[in-house]
């Protein structure tokens, strides 16, 4: 509860216009959330913990950079990959198809 | 000046009314990428290109000629995919094969980026190894286990032989905006401005509406500022997909690390001139105090077989855990007694399952391909007649969708290198050639 009204949770895909990953680099994995409003941006970029990210992904919170780039109201999120791309273990070697945890992170 | 570039990747295509209209002004300076890390390790590995040959001599055809006939110099990053010595020489085939087939005279620059394991280990040694990752460090074995290493080449040797006045220049693996940018850091114009300007352009017409990486863009750079105009007029570019460019791939959106320096987009502005364009202001570059150049390098970790298949019975799904520990353990006691525990590795890839169909790849990388066939064929066989607790679908439990089941991969790598290593010289790892065609 939020001074008596109740607070609606929503995915962070729903706050989106474009919500998509790729690597940046065969290291890294980068992730791009760009809205239709400010207020959008702001508010997911007031509610977003690295916390929550490295939940989801299972990475170390010290690791996550989370940056807004205003000019287009979105937020860019960087971290490691897991699995370098093309190594033994990794499924994902563009890394375009990483995006579903992040987009069901609810804020 | 006016610089083109003829799409984001040679051998993606582009429309060729797109290249003609560009062409009916003046273009100072053809551009295009032609290779990227993203598909993983295995090209620099082979040596074999990433791009289809049909495709890129066709992307050539048309390109070359109107680059020539115009004097246009015409300058190819990161030649087959990957940019080693082997993809340079693979390209210059297909430029010497259209030059012949269409009577072309021009003079051909080749960049060599290639650099010798004695390179990289001295520069270890000297504690001039930077990491791009904590979790990607370096040690001399990782090195020494390495099939090849290409250095990322700024735009120092592309200059020096842009001042040669050669016509086209093939380069080995290159910056993907060192193509873009070197022509105007040679005539002196703001480094801010063309790094930005390259950056955006790499990608040809993905920085336009309907996006495209296969379609062709115009840039013009002005003293202060330059602007981005598809070539074809179907596309415009606006403000907003151009400054969302900037997102694309980088893991930072303000500062660009370049080999020269940074470029940092802090106080930069974008203005829409017409429907079809847009103006870009106040990039600004800071040169680095210490010059770096980017090393890749992979490793061959084996030979792959794989074995694709669907599991469609929802017990199966769930004992498919057990299913597996079961195959391993078979494999291990029922294989060759010359196949030692460590001459191979298997995972099974799978996806789906919750709800629906589960697919799963047995995927075995083995020290030999016999190894990761014999291997395959074992976990494979075990697997479509595993029994489990419960057991209905007693005939087998894996839906094949091919004849043969297992299919050959062939060699794979992995990345061993990816660091930073400090220069004295940004020319330092590069060898060049230029030859009369």
């Amino acid at each position: 509860m939020d001074g008596g009204r109740s607070i609606i949770m929503k995915k962070l895909i729903d706050y989106t216009k474009i919500l998509r990953s790729k690597n940046a680099g065969p290291l890294f994995i980068t992730f791009d959330l760009m809205f239709d409003s400010r207020e959008k941006m702001d508010y997911v970029m007031n509610n977003l913990k690295p916390c929550m990210i490295a939940k989801a992904y299972d990475v170390l919170e010290s690791d996550i950079s989370i940056i807004k780039y205003e000019v287009v109201n979105s937020i860019k999120i960087t971290f490691p990959r897991k699995n370098v791309s093309g190594s033994f273990l990794d499924d994902d070697i563009y890394g375009c198809q990483q995006h579903v945890p992040l987009s069901n992170i609810e804020v | 000046m006016k610089i083109v570039a003829l799409c984001g990747l040679l051998g993606y295509g582009y429309d060729q009314q797109s290249l003609k209209n560009a062409f009916l002004e003046k273009v100072d300076y053809l551009g295009v990428d032609a290779g990227s890390t993203d598909p993983g390790p295995y090209y620099l590995g082979s040596g074999k290109s990433f791009t289809n040959r049909t495709a890129v001599k066709r992307d050539l055809m048309l390109a070359l000629p109107l680059a020539i006939e115009n004097k246009t110099p015409f300058i190819i990053g990161t030649a087959g995919g990957a940019g080693s010595k082997e993809h340079v020489l693979w390209l210059k085939e297909i430029i010497c094969e259209i030059a012949e087939e269409l009577s072309l005279h021009f003079s051909l620059g080749t960049i060599y980026s290639d650099v010798s394991k004695e390179y990289v280990l001295e520069k270890l040694n000297g504690d001039k190894v930077k990491n791009m990752s904590n979790y990607f460090t370096l040690d001399s074995s990782a090195i020494n286990q390495s099939e090849k290493i290409v250095s990322q080449i700024g735009v120092a040797p592309i200059i020096k032989l842009l001042e040669k006045k050669v016509d086209v220049i093939v380069c080995g693996r290159a910056c993907d905006t060192a193509i873009y940018a070197a022509p105007l850091v040679m005539n002196g114009y703001d480094e801010g401005l063309a790094f930005h300007m390259a950056k955006i352009m790499e990608c040809g017409a993905m920085c336009s509406e309907p996006v495209a990486a296969a379609d062709v863009m115009q840039a013009y750079v002005y003293d202060g500022y330059f602007e981005l105009k598809p070539a074809n007029p179907i596309r415009k570019c606006t403000v907003e997909r151009v400054a969302a460019h900037t997102l694309y791939e980088q893991s930072n959106p303000y500062l660009i690390y370049e080999p020269d320096g940074v470029i940092n987009l802090y106080d930069c502005i974008f203005t829409q001139i017409d429907e079809r364009t847009v103006r870009v202001s106040g990039s600004k570059f800071t040169p680095a105090t210490e010059k770096t150049l980017k090393l890749e390098g992979v490793k061959k970790s084996g030979y792959r077989t794989i074995s694709p298949a669907v599991i469609n019975d929802s017990l199966t799904i769930e004992k498919l855990p057990e299913i597996i520990n079961t195959v391993n353990e078979f494999v291990r006691k029922n294989k060759s007694a010359d196949i030692k525990d460590d001459d191979f590795v298997i995972n099974y890839k799978t996806a789906g399952g919750k709800e629906s169909s589960l697919s799963v790849i047995i995927d075995v990388v083995g020290k030999t391909q016999e190894i990761a066939d014999a291997v395959c064929a074992l976990a494979r066989s075990r697997m479509l007649h595993c029994d489990y607790l419960g057991r209905k679908s007693s005939a087998g439990n894996l839906a094949f969708p091919f004849s043969p089941s297992d299919i050959h991969v062939g060699e794979v790598y992995e990345f061993s290198v990816f660091h930073l290593v400090k220069v004295d010289d940004l020319c330092e790892t590069s060898k060049w050639t230029v030859e009369e065609v």
